[in-house]
């Protein structure tokens, strides 16, 4: 009972590693593909990025450097706390840095800054299933997948755009992958479905709870589905960000008063911080930095 | 003032501290020892044991300490501990028939070879609260016979008359699966089932197990038997050539006695169901039994027409670990998303006035 806390580097035995190693492997060849694999109880909860973690931690070496974030942010609390468990279990470098990182471990979104060759982005997936809301059964499902079976997933964006005139899906937006697989991009926003497509970077994808991994090897085919007269679309933000003034990347809506009051920031804060550092400012960045100083004054 | 809302290591830090002073309560008071939790809170001990699937008494009531009580909570810091444990090994299937039994009831017949055995049961207790024991009273000794005993099993009575089905035979060479290290698949066969509900969720399996016996796939089923006590685990070596002995456990076994109605090939026989559990729950075993029965729908060739019955239901959703992270997981942020909701939500609200704007310009003109 007292020597309970010998664990192996990056908490994961060699077993195990290998063992969803061999899952990554086959998922790399079979883009798209849901591989199911022997996913371990982890010292974080289930939901809470166990399949991330996992993959994470079986393709890390030491001389990796690892950014976690979490809705775009490095400092959200489940990203603070995993990286904390990778420098813990792992002692591995870590940055918030998206071009020095070789490993990004992700829930939510995908970094603005373009992913180049030789990084890796893991997703956290809570349900690897694009049919699951439409066919609750992994039985009937993995034959629909079989059978390159995705009419239903057609009809319900069809009867989207005539229900709503446009297809009401904003986030883990289906998308089709090589030609073959449809797949769930995890909870992304639609926004950040383009940067998969023919992405230099390797994507990884982990769901712990549902025991899963699949992957995007980089240069593949990834085309979010739609229809010829309803093509798809990404959202847009009237504004630009209002602390680094950038256009054309996702934006947090943040609530300033209780009278209507809003801004809109980068959800990416490295991106954010990075454009602020080569001297870009958005309307609000001086009021808002005048205002950080009243407490001392 | 924009304040952004972001916990940083500093933030999680100082959580962790507050929940450290909230579990040690009021320092003016003795903490709980493990011990006294093992001795004094035994059946929830086992739960955690039955529940994280590792018997190991101490640990169980380390974590339930820190856990400050919350069962779940409990199991899974338990099973986050089981998992980084190498496997050497199968252990030979347990002898239930050897058990050492402290309690054995049936409810099948009256009376029958080992008797009936109430041991350390709530049963017949009246539910008063007793102010006896907010102090600390001597306890008497317990009046037992020599501790333990073994009985041979009421299923095996009926299996000399051939009127129940086989226990169950596993072709040749068939390894147990362990749910812990493959991969979860549908159709799942009974071995696995069996594991899935072994360390499924109490609550879960009591409630399904309730809705056959009111209608939702019913089994019409007597208690067999329920037995609680001391069995004996061996493990083969291959280097020695016989089994050893690695020490007994106690679990609680119940063999449901469940009708069936025959087939051409087959006559009459009653079916069964089966609960295995860690420790003494015999709320958990019933239940178990009874929906391990409920399961077996492929064998007998039963329609299934509720929850009970449907497998990947069943199993997909009796893990509590599971459960409760992907349920709880929803208070992580999600504000990406919500704000791709929050946008498509606008722009059909404008879509929706600009619409009704329209329609009422058209009366306009149309009155005009």
């Amino acid at each position: 009972m007292n020597d309970l806390a010998t664990y192996n580097f990056a908490y994961l035995d060699e077993q195990t590693k290998r063992m969803i190693r061999r899952a990554i492997l086959k998922a790399i060849a079979i883009p798209g593909y849901q591989v199911p694999f022997a996913s371990r109880e982890m010292p974080m909860p289930y939901g809470w990025g166990t399949g991330g973690v996992q993959v994470t931690a079986s393709i890390l070496g030491p001389d990796d450097v690892l950014k976690v974030i979490d809705q775009g942010a490095d400092d959200t609390t489940n990203a603070v706390s995993i990286r904390a468990f990778f420098q813990k279990v792992a002692n591995v470098a870590v940055t918030t840095k998206t071009v020095e990182a070789t490993i990004i471990q992700t829930r939510h979104r995908i970094p603005e800054e373009p992913l180049k060759e030789g990084q890796t982005l893991v997703y956290q997936v809570p349900i690897p299933e694009p049919l699951r809301f439409l066919e609750p059964r992994e039985t009937e499902t993995r034959k629909m997948h079989a059978l390159e079976e995705y009419g239903l997933m057609h009809v319900k964006l069809y009867e989207d755009i005539s229900r709503n005139g446009h297809i009401a899906t904003t986030y883990a937006y289906p998308v089709k992958v090589e030609g073959r697989y449809v797949m769930d991009p995890s909870p992304t926003p639609k926004f950040d479905n383009p940067k998969m497509h023919m992405s230099e970077a390797l994507q990884l994808f982990g769901a712990g709870r549902e025991k899963r991994i699949y992957a995007v090897p980089p240069f593949t085919e990834v085309v979010s589905l739609d229809f010829e007269d309803h093509p798809f679309e990404i959202q847009t933000f009237e504004k630009p960000c209002a602390l680094c003034g950038a256009e054309n990347v996702y934006l947090d809506e943040v609530v300033l008063d209780d009278r209507g009051g809003r801004m809109f920031v980068c959800s990416d804060t490295d991106h954010c911080e990075d454009r602020r550092a080569h001297g870009h400012a958005g309307s609000m960045l001086a009021s808002t930095q005048h205002q950080r100083k009243e407490p001392a004054e | 003032m924009y304040v952004a809302v972001k916990g940083g290591e500093a933030a999680i830090a100082n959580a962790h501290r507050l929940l450290a002073d909230r579990r040690r309560g009021d320092r003016s008071l003795p903490s709980i020892t493990i011990e006294q939790v093992v001795e004094q809170l035994g059946l929830a001990v086992d739960r955690i044991m039955a529940e994280a699937s590792v018997y190991d008494r101490s640990l169980a009531a380390l974590a339930v300490r820190q856990a400050r009580g919350d069962m779940i909570e409990a199991i899974f810091i338990l099973r986050a501990y089981r998992t980084t444990l190498p496997r050497f090994g199968y252990s030979e299937p347990i002898d239930t028939a050897g058990m050492l039994v402290e309690r054995r009831v049936s409810a099948t017949y009256k009376d029958l070879p080992g008797g009936q055995l109430l041991g350390p049961t709530f049963d017949y207790t009246h539910r008063l609260l007793d102010p006896s024991l907010i102090g600390d009273e001597p306890v008497a000794a317990p009046a037992m016979k020599e501790p333990g005993e073994q009985a041979m099993r009421v299923s095996d009575i009926l299996d000399g008359e051939g009127l129940i089905e086989g226990d169950g035979q596993m072709p040749g060479g068939h390894v147990a699966g362990d749910l812990t290290r493959e991969p979860m698949e549908f159709p799942m066969p009974r071995d696995l089932r069996l594991q899935a509900l072994a360390r499924g969720d109490e609550g879960f399996l009591l409630a399904l197990a309730y809705s056959t016996q009111r209608g939702y796939g019913r089994t019409h089923p007597f208690v067999g038997e329920v037995r609680i006590g001391e069995v004996e685990v061996e493990l083969d070596l291959p280097e020695l050539g016989f089994a050893v002995s690695l020490g007994t456990i106690r679990v609680t076994e119940c063999q449901m006695v469940n009708q069936f109605k025959g087939s051409a090939k087959q006559p009459p026989q009653f079916t069964r169901g089966y609960g295995l559990v860690f420790g003494q729950s015999e709320r958990k075993a019933m239940s178990m039994s009874l929906v391990d029965r409920a399961l077996r729908t492929d064998e007998f060739s039963e329609d299934i027409v509720a929850p009970a019955q449907d497998q990947e239901f069943v199993i997909s959703h009796a893990d509590n670990v599971q459960a409760t992270g992907f349920v709880e997981h929803l208070k992580l942020p999600h504000y990406v998303d919500f704000q791709a909701e929050l946008d498509l939500v606008r722009r059909m609200r404008r879509d929706h006035e600009a619409a009704r704007a329209g329609q009422a310009n058209g009366m306009k003109e149309a009155a005009e």
